[in-house]
């Protein structure tokens, strides 16, 4: 049964994931955390910081994590093959459909149209991280660490690009030293 | 050695190498199929990456698809995912039985303690980047806002959310399509060799 979920899930997953890896973030948070409960939202950000510093695409990284904890082994396996067959089946199969030109423009532009929605999806996935399991220290007379380290590596993030590996590896070096 | 297993050491070694996603990986694939190997032309490579730029599904696997494909047929293909994912796979396993093992010492906890509210803010941050891409006006700025709240906060499910987002720009882009091409049926009308001169009268009338 297990297995069923597994496949249905990332098989799902492959199929919507429009955008790119965070945006399937965002459809694997839903499923694996609020849907299945498979996660808690900590463990979740655990999977998230350990598939950005891993080489390899975040959402093979987070369909082989997920599919190992929720069922061992085969179920690594089994969570990347189903995130990838309806790309197998779309490059065997319907390939000619999407090489054409006129339909090319059409996906194009209907991807335009998509992507404000996307951004949407990830912000969203975002605010429901926002909790007290992932800011535990947050509120009056605490000393709001987690909360600093978020502002800090936002403004990193968004104002200066900064390299995601590098923000991960210090707040970690923050955490280990404040906590 | 066959092609279908040149395939598979190529995009291994891209695959255990490259850090950050399929976006990042794109110039070592190109470096290898296009400039090392000679399999394919540059500008027919950047052809395929914007076709598979807009498909769902894992970017990186989709470019291992496409690639193999163009170059080896179905095998190729095959060999060039397989080569692609591999490298993530193992990595993750290795890693994942190691953290369960020591998940719950109290330096790991220290550190990820840490970490959580930065993979927030990793999430957060291009997500608001994007919107700031997509060129969201005032007009469109309803679709983000009510993805968010229709997903955080009615809690529904975002393939839902995405199926509709999907039917809404298809309308929109076929809308796009039919004007294109009526606005070209109107320039092929009356008849073929006069439409240049009624198209600049009516700009000149247009004019004052």
């Amino acid at each position: 049964m297990i297995y069923l979920q597994l496949f249905w899930v990332f098989v799902k997953i492959g199929v919507l994931g429009f955008g790119g890896g965070y945006a399937m973030l965002s459809l694997i948070q839903h499923e694996v955390v609020d849907h299945y409960t498979w996660m808690t939202t900590t463990e979740f950000a655990d999977m998230v910081a350990i598939s950005q510093m891993t080489p390899g695409p975040i959402s093979i990284n987070l369909a082989t994590y997920v599919g190992y904890t929720t069922a061992g082994f085969g179920g690594s396996l089994l969570a990347s093959f189903a995130l990838c067959l309806p790309s197998i089946i779309m490059v065997y199969f319907i390939l000619k459909l999407f090489m054409s030109k006129k339909n090319n423009a059409l996906m194009d532009n209907t991807l335009k149209g998509l992507k404000p929605a996307i951004a949407g999806l990830i912000f969203a996935a975002g605010l429901s991280m926002i909790n007290l399991q992932n800011f535990p220290d947050y509120g009056k007379g605490q000393y709001n660490i987690s909360v600093i380290i978020c502002i800090l590596a936002f403004v990193a993030s968004y104002f200066f690009k900064a390299n995601p590996i590098l923000l991960i590896v210090l707040s970690g070096v923050v955490g280990l030293i404040a906590y | 050695m066959k092609k279908p297993l040149q395939l598979f050491l190529t995009f291994f070694k891209i695959g255990a190498f490259t850090l950050g996603g399929g976006y990042a990986m794109l110039s070592m694939v190109e470096k290898a199929v296009v400039d090392q190997k000679k399999w394919i032309p540059t500008d027919e490579f950047w052809d395929m990456i914007a076709v598979v730029q807009s498909l769902p599904g894992v970017f990186a696997v989709n470019t291992a698809l496409y690639v193999g494909h163009r170059i080896a047929g179905r095998s190729g293909a095959f060999a060039a995912m397989l080569g692609a994912i591999i490298p993530s796979i193992t990595i993750i396993l290795l890693l994942a039985t190691v953290f369960h093992e020591y998940r719950d010492q109290p330096i790991v906890e220290r550190i990820f303690k840490g970490i959580r509210p930065c993979v927030v803010a990793l999430i957060l941050a291009p997500s608001l980047r994007m919107i700031k891409s997509a060129k969201v006006t005032l007009k469109t700025a309803i679709i983000p806002i009510a993805t968010v709240f229709l997903i955080w906060w009615c809690k529904i499910s975002p393939a839902y959310v995405i199926l509709a987002a999907i039917a809404g720009s298809l309308i929109y882009a076929l809308i796009i399509r039919r004007r294109e091409i009526t606005r070209l049926r109107d320039c092929e009308t009356p008849s073929g060799p006069e439409i240049p001169k009624s198209r600049s009268q009516k700009e000149k009338e247009a004019k004052p």
